[in-house]
């Protein structure tokens, strides 16, 4: 009898979790984006345990193996001073993933703060918190980025810095909407007449409401985080050589084209593999979710 | 009546963001750890040299009064002589910027003409093969870094296929010039050169695909799903009911609520399209505004930075005033309520 009791308390929980986690893993694309995320995450981990060449990583220069073409050696190939290429693919996802854990883990708080705030409280808040997002909307990140490496040095910080300080726009205009609709529910106007306090509903009864979304907007942004990251060190002004990055490892490869393409194409393909990952991945979570419009 | 009313809101409401942008930019520039003079001129000048273009820039004000002098250019259009071409950083960006307004109209035209019809098909056959294949395109057109596709494409139609040119805007040493608009295509169709309206398009035709890649499968992916929220509607199926053609029920009654969606979102995506065309501007070697820029940034030229980050703010806040004023062309009900929603 008290068998049955235990297991008539524990089905419910144990059956949505478990019914999510199947949901997601009958999506293929999701669970595509999944392996994927999960393998570059690994490999990044354990990247001086399992790159073949770990020492490569730093200014090693190997002359007679400059420009070799992919081989069993080297999978990816050499670039122009005799490196090991997959190695340094493997290290360059540790500086995209740093880049993209730093500058969401900055830009999702204030984001998901101003934006409970202004869509709670509305008034003035609203006003001035949202006029301001705007202004910072009009700004192109990588622009910004550019900027603030033109005025500061060009280096990983400031370029973190330089992103996340503009990344925050999208999670406040996402957290605002879903707030906005919230704040009439009857389980706030519920807090509210019991007395709770500002902090408990904000943070207690509607920040739980927007965790799906956030979740979904992270899984995509880790993509573009990349992505603009990329471009910056594509343009010279992100992490400075030699410690190994895909962006950089791109634009000094692309003085060797066409003859040594592998040098430019593989690492190119590597930050497309890393994006689309968590693209796929974000893709997969929001069908579970169902939060249709986070982009 | 309400529409303007909404249009003049949206114009005013501009103009603020405008102002707050150009704080924002004024702050970064005097937030220098150091002296702007001082990083321009590099650690071998002199200190009198220092001080002189110190005065020249108006370093030695107060900071309020700089501010004042910085808004007081805006408004002239006067953005202040840039270190490092030694003119002033209007007549600079005033000869680069139709070079990237040529890019980015192309790109915008590429990524709507292909983009939503792409998402069009995709809505169509919901689920069916044809979805697949746009989601496909449309997730990896989405996460391809810019840079890294302009490359691919330099590779396949320049060194593999020889087919189009890889760099610059027009052949060197073409005996033609924009000079009415500046832009290569519709100079080129005033001055009755078909030639040169050839060759723009050659030229052309990479870079504005590699830039347009991205904002084409967002236009994909947006239209696609807007395109399925309205074919729910019940006027779909009373014109269904009603023996409407089914061309005419998909390509207008659906597509035109449906358009929308995508024009807003085009607007939102424009400032890291502007972002990205710095990127295949390099690598395209296009004479634009964003290759300006880099240049000046890699020279610490201050004045030329703040005058390309705000030249780049107008222009997304311009694009998205005209999406507006589309967007209530399309939309009757943003018409009459005078909002986007």
């Amino acid at each position: 009898m008290s068998d049955e009791l235990t297991l008539a308390e524990d089905a419910p929980r144990l059956s949505s979790a478990y019914q999510s986690w199947y949901r997601f893993s009958r999506n293929p694309t999701a669970m595509i984006g999944l392996v994927i995320v999960a393998v570059c995450v690994l490999a990044a981990i354990l990247a001086p345990w399992i790159t073949p060449h770990p020492d490569h990583v730093g200014a090693v220069v190997n002359f007679r193996a400059r420009h070799l073409p992919p081989s069993a050696d080297y999978w990816f190939g050499t670039d122009n001073v005799g490196r090991d290429i997959f190695t340094r693919v493997i290290f360059g996802f540790r500086i995209s993933l740093m880049l993209a854990v730093v500058v969401l883990g900055t830009a999702i708080p204030i984001g998901t703060i101003l934006g409970l705030m202004a869509g709670y409280f509305g008034g003035w808040v609203e006003i001035v918190f949202m006029r301001f997002t705007d202004i910072a909307l009009a700004i192109p990140p990588l622009v910004m980025a550019l900027a603030v490496a033109a005025v500061l040095s060009p280096d990983l910080v400031n370029s973190m810095l330089a992103i996340a300080a503009l990344w925050w726009t999208w999670h406040t205009r996402l957290i605002y909407s879903i707030t906005r609709q919230l704040r009439t529910r009857e389980f706030v106007e519920a807090a509210e007449t019991l007395g709770a306090s500002k902090f408990h509903i904000l943070f207690r009864e509607i920040l739980p409401n927007c965790v799906s979304a956030i979740a979904v907007k992270t899984s995509l942004d880790c993509g573009f985080v990349i992505l603009v990251g990329a471009s910056l060190s594509f343009l010279g002004l992100g992490i400075q050589p030699p410690t190994p990055d895909l962006g950089t490892m791109v634009a000094s490869g692309s003085a060797f084209l066409p003859d040594y393409w592998w040098e430019s194409v593989l690492p190119g393909c590597a930050i497309l593999f890393v994006a689309l990952g968590f693209n796929l991945l974000g893709d997969g979570l929001r069908d579970l979710y169902d939060v249709e419009n986070v982009r | 009546m309400e529409f303007l009313r909404f249009l003049l809101r949206r114009v005013l409401w501009s103009l603020l963001v405008l102002v707050g942008l150009s704080m924002v930019i004024f702050i970064i520039a005097r937030a220098v750890p150091g002296d702007p003079a001082r990083m321009a001129l590099g650690p071998t000048a002199t200190q009198e040299q220092v001080a002189d273009l110190q005065k020249k820039l108006g370093l030695d004000r107060p900071i309020v009064q700089q501010y004042g002098l910085f808004i007081a250019g805006l408004a002239h259009g006067d953005l202040g002589r840039s270190l490092l071409t030694e003119r002033p950083v209007n007549d600079d960006i005033r000869d680069t910027f139709a070079a990237t307004l040529e890019l980015v109209l192309a790109t915008i035209f590429i990524a709507v003409v292909l983009g939503v019809p792409l998402g069009v098909v995709a809505a169509y056959w919901k689920d069916r093969w044809p979805d697949n294949v746009v989601r496909i395109v449309a997730i990896f057109s989405a996460v391809t870094p810019s840079f890294f596709l302009a490359l691919l494409l330099q590779i396949l139609a320049g060194y593999v296929l020889h087919i189009l040119p890889t760099t610059g805007r027009l052949p060197p040493n073409f005996d033609f010039a924009p000079t009415h608009t500046g832009l290569v295509l519709i100079d080129s169709l005033i001055a009755l050169r078909p030639d040169a309206f050839l060759e723009g398009l050659r030229y052309l035709l990479l870079p504005a695909i590699a830039l347009a890649a991205a904002t084409m499968g967002q236009m994909a992916r947006i239209t696609r799903s807007s395109m399925i929220d309205v074919s729910s509607q019940d006027y779909i199926e009373a014109s269904r009911a009603f023996g409407v053609p089914e061309w005419v029920r998909v390509c207008k009654y659906m597509l035109r609520p449906s358009f929308v969606p995508p024009l807003t979102i085009l607007g939102l995506e424009f400032a890291s399209l502007i972002g990205n065309a710095f990127v295949v501007e390099l690598v395209f070697a296009w004479p634009g505004m964003a290759a300006y820029g880099i240049r000046t940034i890699l020279q610490k030229d201050l004045n030329a930075v703040m005058g390309v980050v705000m030249v780049s703010g107008v222009f997304f806040v311009l694009v998205n005033l005209v999406i507006d004023l589309l967007v209530g062309l399309v939309d009757p009900r943003v018409r009459i309520r005078g909002s986007r929603q």
